[in-house]
């Protein structure tokens, strides 16, 4: 391990509203917590890792395994858990375009828009389910469950157009398919 | 091509054909019981070397070569890092390796790190395949408790320990040094070579960064020897590729090719892609993922797929990813598609790709949108020499070669984008004096 990340660890902030006062401890290590599972998972990546720093990412996606996304007080949890500074957990959020600091919502309809995909329709498809949930592009509907969103290449090209949502892919889509998934996700809920 | 061996696809149809057992079932893992008991690792790196194996992901350099270049006994821990942040346009080969026979990918990352004398391995897997990275981890578990990895490897004494890492979208840790500087948690980009990671890479150690396919096909070398793998293809571009094949095809996929097939028959082919949509000409192909110069149809017709006959006709092999084009595409569109991906990957390390790529995307998108100027296309030559060749890494050129390219083999269709009447060159204002006071 390089010297870098034997600071101090830095403190949670404690100026916003007296509301947050339970995530405020004196131990910065303490103010979140995994369930049993991913502290194990945790454990792991810190014992296999060969170094702190490199173990930021995969507890990123700990962390967004857990909440969903990275919620405020997460990024700096984590520095503190690992030991390392604040600006290397935000060097990897603010360049890795995959670590959310907003929620992105239950259903993130990711539509690949690159080459492949576009001469497939993809412009169509992603015109169609903004029209459907009413929504621009990178936004959330009302209910704050549906956001369409243009990404690139996903590595399905000779299947497009297609669309990501959580790990899932859906491939060969048409209007009518996609009308289909978004009925079944409202039902769903 | 009945007489080509499957050397990477053998399995990809076969029901649970990523389980452990149906890999065994296959002669999965005798290569690595053959290393382990019967050769050393250097006569594995000379078995690669003589092979021809050339590096699958883009750059084609060869494979035994490359680890040759591994200093031995420098103290230090050596790396393998297994490259599948496959994100190329157009490519998505490693994801069938990856989801279909991952195991093929693990024994062929153990007996590569065996020939480099290395006891850890990582495989980089995007963040967007993140089922992949499900499924590999699993057949990573499993071999872990059949005994192929870990410590005392088959009871040979070599041990290996094998990560799954998963990135976090970004197409520049596909770069190898960018992907070197991902795991050791930085943002990815892209450091200057040299040195070269053989010698200076994760963590300062020696550390060679394979492509997924490019480890696939060791396996089977192994097996069967180098003289049987340069039976098939050329011989300079020997062994088979696999290549994915999309656009207004019939059939599009991905299949495996002896190096040196038509690039028509790879379209046209009744074992490939069986020829265009009904109704839809062939208008142009770019062979091997978006970062190389198009080919024409006239061009298209007449190249065989392997390194050197693709590199005569000004063009790559590259990852292999062949996106065919028709007669209904609209190239200037198709450009601009492209420069928004470069201009939205580009790491911000180094001006001229930072800068340029936002500036082809906003010009291609302004002669689209009818705002362009006469010296247009001047302009967008100007900045390419601006760009090739004058970065840290090749992201720069993988903007500028097809946009060279599109613009100079479809000139007509961009030249009908230009404004109708030639204006004066002098400087004519579109804001008033008052409102430029503003500012």
């Amino acid at each position: 391990m390089s010297e870098e990340h034997q600071d101090a660890v830095p403190e949670v902030d404690a100026s916003d509203a007296a509301a947050d006062a339970v995530a405020v401890t004196d131990d910065p290590t303490k103010a979140f917590s995994f369930s049993p599972e991913r502290e194990k998972k945790y454990e792991e990546i810190v014992r296999r890792y060969p170094t702190r720093l490199s173990a930021i990412m995969p507890m990123l996606w700990l962390c967004q395994d857990e909440w969903g996304w990275l919620k405020p007080g997460v990024p700096e949890w984590v520095a503190a858990r690992l030991e390392v500074p604040i600006s290397r957990v935000y060097e990897i959020i603010s360049f890795y375009t995959m670590y959310y600091t907003e929620n992105p919502g239950t259903y993130n309809l990711q539509v690949c828009r690159n080459i492949s995909c576009h001469m497939a329709g993809s412009g169509k498809i992603t015109k169609h389910l903004c029209k459907k949930l009413g929504v621009g592009l990178n936004e959330t509907d009302s209910e704050g469950r549906f956001r369409v969103e243009e990404v690139e290449c996903l590595g399905a090209c000779g299947m497009g157009p297609m669309m990501q949502v959580g790990k899932d892919f859906y491939e060969h889509l048409t209007e009518e398919k996609v009308d289909e998934l978004i009925e079944q996700w409202r039902r769903d809920g | 091509m009945a007489d080509c061996p499957k050397i990477l696809s053998a399995r990809f149809e076969e029901p649970d054909s990523h389980t452990l057992a149906v890999y065994e079932s296959h002669g999965g893992y005798t290569a690595l019981r053959k290393a382990l008991t019967e050769l050393d690792p250097d006569r594995v790196r000379e078995e690669v070397k003589s092979a021809g194996l050339r590096g699958r992901g883009g750059a084609g350099f060869p494979t035994g070569v490359k680890w040759g270049f591994v200093p031995q006994n420098t103290g230090k821990k050596v790396y393998l890092l297994v490259n599948s942040d496959e994100s190329e346009p157009g490519t998505f080969k490693d994801r069938y390796i990856l989801d279909y026979d991952p195991h093929l990918m693990i024994e062929g990352a153990i007996l590569s790190s065996f020939a480099i004398h290395s006891n850890d391995c990582f495989i980089y897997i995007r963040g967007e395949y993140g089922w992949l990275v499900d499924r590999v981890q699993a057949a990573v578990d499993e071999a872990y408790a059949k005994g192929y990895l870990g410590k005392n490897i088959l009871g040979s004494g070599y041990d290996l320990e094998m990560i799954v890492h998963k990135g976090a979208g970004a197409y520049i840790c596909g770069e190898e040094t960018g992907l070197i500087n991902s795991l050791e948690g930085r943002k990815g980009q892209p450091r200057i070579k040299p040195p070269f990671p053989a010698v200076v890479g994760f963590l300062d150690c020696p550390t060679i960064v394979n492509n997924v396919e490019t480890v696939a096909a060791v396996p089977w070398i192994v097996n069967h020897g180098a003289a049987e793998y340069r039976k098939v293809g050329t011989e300079k571009s020997p062994g088979t590729k696999l290549f994915s094949l999309s656009g207004p095809v019939k059939r599009p996929g991905v299949y495996e090719v002896p190096l040196g097939l038509p690039l028509e028959d790879l379209i046209f082919g009744e074992d490939y892609g069986q020829g265009m949509r009904d109704g839809i000409e062939l208008k142009a192909c770019i062979p091997g993922g978006s970062s190389v110069p198009i080919l024409t149809a006239e061009e298209t017709l007449d190249v065989n797929l392997d390194y050197e006959s693709l590199a005569e006709k000004g063009t790559m092999l590259g990852s292999g990813g062949c996106i065919v084009i028709g007669d209904d595409a609209n190239m200037p569109e198709l450009l601009k598609v492209l420069l928004r991906f470069y201009h939205h990957e580009s790491c911000g390390q180094c001006t001229p790709c930072r800068e340029g790529t936002g500036w082809l995307d906003e010009l291609v998108g302004r002669l689209i949108d009818g705002r362009g100027r006469p010296n247009d296309l001047e302009l967008i030559e100007k900045l390419c020499s601006g760009m090739a060749g004058l970065t840290i890494c090749v992201l720069s050129d993988a903007a500028v070669m097809p946009t060279r390219s599109f613009i100079q083999k479809f000139r007509a269709d961009f030249e009908a984008l230009l404004p109708r009447t030639q204006q004066p060159e002098a400087y004519v204002p579109t804001t008033s004096a008052a409102e430029l006071g503003r500012r």
